[in-house]
């Protein structure tokens, strides 16, 4: 499932594709990641026009919407360089929805396949692509890592942010309880069933804390909003000022831990 | 005695249901205690992924090529069994099933139908119809004497009773088994019911049961099950009536073994069930035992709509091992009745709106987070989620005219679809979106603290003060 197969052996070039939510909730996830890609002596193209995969439709089920935003896109990446996308959410949106999307639409379908061979999640493009082994700057630290369903079952790239995180001499990766299950996310699902939501993420919380890891990193930032966001509001619930989970995109932490 | 039938909207009141369990701490407790034990039981039946892998491969080949031939098998499969002396009826619609079936019982003059456990029988709300003709129904799988025995339906297909525990459970057998002091000793209860449950066999005039697999070659009625009431039903009473739905057939007997092992290694972690009943045939002359007659009442209800698209066909690839269920995060909140279906879970949500037509389920689909889990642990790779998508799309989109399924636009909302078109055309067009998003990068703290759903177990959203693009722009 991973991107291995259609690699272009370190490229020179690479388009970054932010998503939405890095766009506007997360930019210094955004900025990290591009940092990151750049260290490795590749040049990052972010183009202007790129908005969002089309998924909040998609899943809703309002495909003629995430249609048409989805077809936007498929404009935007007109050279041939890999897509690095740092969400395994949105890469699987577009590595793997797209030519459904299109399937009535011989053109775009076309197009839509030749780009999905160009996405990449961004951990998998770190590892399978560029063979990246980060040299740990920093001290000792514990950390817990969250992996959205989408890079475990949809892009298959579930172990690339663990590997990542493993090369890194003085952070240890603590193993939380369930961690296959979903954080209670899911777009829409967050708003239309917020009772069953609200119970993911609430025990997803509790095993995150439980592994007494100083902090949760995740390569998906739909699934930090959530998880931060119960975090945090448990912790104001509960009169506390210091977040007792603070968390972030595994680019940052990952930007931080290593050297130029 | 028997349960209350259900027939109110699922779809209703299902949000109200789900908070109840979910803030039910000791029942959240439960339910994770029973689904992790049941997903460490079937992960320890398949160790190589590749076995595991390559056999699902299999089973999804078996199922769809055996749906591809349907409408061919179904008529080779009455051929045989009539051949073989078995009786076959069709019934579209669960009142059909029921009259033919309490025909059956009162052509006789029956006064009791002791039943195997049959998850179509409790489609078609089968105890209910025959307590009304005057028939008793007794259920003789444990889990379902159990919740028969408390007024309940099944919380789950394969394990009725999963959500009740030993306590409760001696608490059920004191004050509803004549005679029985309290213990809550598995041992002892599982030896209560089957002491009642013997003599009824030897009682009972109809036998029921449900079908695992329908073998169209050889008209042979498959029946799985671990406690031997099955054989004891479909071999005690002189009449044994078998009910199944019509996606349940196989054209060779060289399928079944395959999707046995899928079977049973998903839905109990089992290498194979205590008993497999195969059955070709009424008693033959000369033989000391079995039924007189053998009757197979074959159910639409709906399989047929299903069927009759590309895509929601693949639902009726299900062998019921209830593997979905077990892995499902949200059926692991809020257990099997919160759903309000015969079918809970994630094959509920995508079987239920072709039984029941989506005005009654249009919210069921929502209830999601598509994390995969159920199409993961699939044995015979139904897409559940991508199956999902397309019952919300559906469900949501306008009204149209000659719609594929019944109810179609059932959840359409004008407000819901204006807000995604508006939506589609900011995020369509570079512009609206550098416009929008730059609005709500300076204007965030115009944003609600509260804001609705999202809010009730989380902090607001904010966008941030500076885009990505923004920052990109600074940085050059």
């Amino acid at each position: 499932m991973s991107g291995r197969q259609s690699a272009t052996p370190h490229p020179s070039d690479v388009y970054f594709f932010a998503t939405c939510v890095v766009d506007q909730f997360f930019p210094g996830a955004g900025m990290d990641a591009i940092t990151l890609l750049e260290r490795r002596g590749i040049t990052v193209h972010f183009p202007e026009e790129q908005t969002c995969c089309g998924q909040p439709a998609y899943t809703s089920g309002f495909p003629d919407e995430a249609r048409k935003v989805a077809a936007h896109q498929l404009t935007v990446f007109p050279n041939d360089w890999p897509v690095v996308v740092p969400s395994g959410s949105c890469a699987g949106m577009m590595k793997h929805h797209y030519p459904t999307l299109f399937a009535n639409d011989p053109l775009r379908k076309a197009q839509a396949e030749a780009l999905s061979a160009r996405i990449y999640e961004l951990t998998d493009f770190l590892v399978n692509v560029l063979d990246w082994k980060p040299q740990d700057t920093g001290g000792d630290c514990t950390v817990v890592l969250h992996t959205s369903c989408s890079a475990r079952r949809e892009m298959g790239v579930h172990l690339t942010g663990r590997k990542l995180l493993g090369e890194l001499g003085k952070v240890t990766v603590a193993q939380q309880d369930h961690e296959s299950e979903c954080c209670g996310f899911g777009g829409t699902f967050s708003i239309k069933q917020p009772e069953i939501s609200g119970a993911m993420v609430e025990d997803k919380v509790k095993a995150l804390k439980a592994t007494g890891a100083e902090r949760v990193v995740s390569a998906d930032c739909g699934c930090l909003m959530n998880i931060l966001g119960h975090a945090a509001w448990k912790d104001a619930q509960e009169g506390r000022s210091k977040p007792t989970l603070p968390g972030e995109h595994i680019a940052s932490f990952l930007l931080r831990r290593t050297a130029k | 005695m028997n349960a209350q039938p259900i027939h109110f909207k699922p779809s209703e009141g299902f949000r109200e249901r789900a908070k109840a369990v979910v803030d039910n701490p000791f029942l959240r407790q439960s339910f994770r205690g029973a689904m992790d034990f049941l997903m460490t039981k079937r992960a320890g039946q398949f160790p190589d992924p590749e076995e595991l892998e390559s056999l699902r491969t299999l089973g999804e080949q078996i199922r769809q090529y055996n749906l591809g031939k349907l409408p061919e098998l179904l008529v080779r499969l009455e051929e045989n069994l009539t051949r073989n002396g078995i009786q076959v009826h069709w019934a579209e619609t669960p009142e059909e099933a029921n009259a033919i079936i309490l025909g059956i019982c009162q052509k006789v003059g029956a006064k009791l139908m002791v039943k195997g456990k049959s998850m179509v029988s409790e489609e078609i709300e089968l105890n209910h119809a025959a307590e009304a003709a005057g028939i008793g129904a007794l259920e003789s799988d444990m889990g379902e004497y159990i919740v028969q025995l408390a007024g309940e339906k099944p919380s789950h297909i394969i394990m009725p009773a999963i959500h009740k525990t030993k306590e409760e459970i001696a608490t059920l057998f004191h004050e509803k088994v004549p005679g029985v002091d309290y213990t809550d000793n598995v041992d002892a209860l599982i030896q209560i019911g089957r002491k009642v449950l013997r003599e009824k066999f030897l009682e009972a005039d109809i036998g029921l049961s449900g079908v695992n697999f329908a073998i169209a070659e050889t008209g042979t009625l498959c029946l799985v099950e671990n406690e031997g009431n099955g054989r004891m039903c479909t071999t005690t009473p002189p009449i044994h009536v078998a009910i199944t739905g019509i996606e349940k057939i196989v054209e060779q007997l060289a399928h079944v073994p395959p999707l046995l092992s899928l079977l049973t290694r998903s839905a109990t972690g089992q290498n194979i069930s205590t008993y497999f009943n195969m059955i070709s045939s009424p008693r033959k002359p000369g033989e000391k035992d079995g039924p007189e007659e053998v009757h197979l009442v074959l159910l639409d209800n709906g399989r047929s709509q299903a069927y009759a698209d590309e895509q929601l066909r693949k639902t009726l690839q299900c062998i019921r091992c209830g593997a979905c269920m077990n892995h499902c995060p949200v059926y692991t909140r809020i257990g099997g009745h919160a759903y309000g279906t015969t079918y809970p879970g994630p094959i509920g949500k995508i079987i239920s709106p072709h039984m029941l037509g989506l005005e009654a389920t249009s919210t069921m689909a929502t209830a999601s987070s598509l994390c995969g889990a159920c199409g993961e642990v699939c044995p015979v790779k139904i897409p559940i989620p991508e199956l999902l998508m397309r019952l919300r799309e559906e469900s949501f989109s306008a009204p149209h005219e000659n719609p594929g399924m019944r109810g179609q636009g059932a959840g359409y909302n004008g407000l819901v679809s204006f807000i995604w078109r508006a939506w589609a055309t900011v995020y369509r067009s570079p512009a609206l979106y550098r416009l929008a998003t730059w609005a709500g990068s300076r204007l965030s703290w115009l944003l609600p603290s509260s804001q609705g759903p999202w809010t009730t177990v989380r902090t607001p959203l904010k966008p941030a003060p500076k885009r990505l693009r923004d920052m990109l722009k600074e940085r050059a």
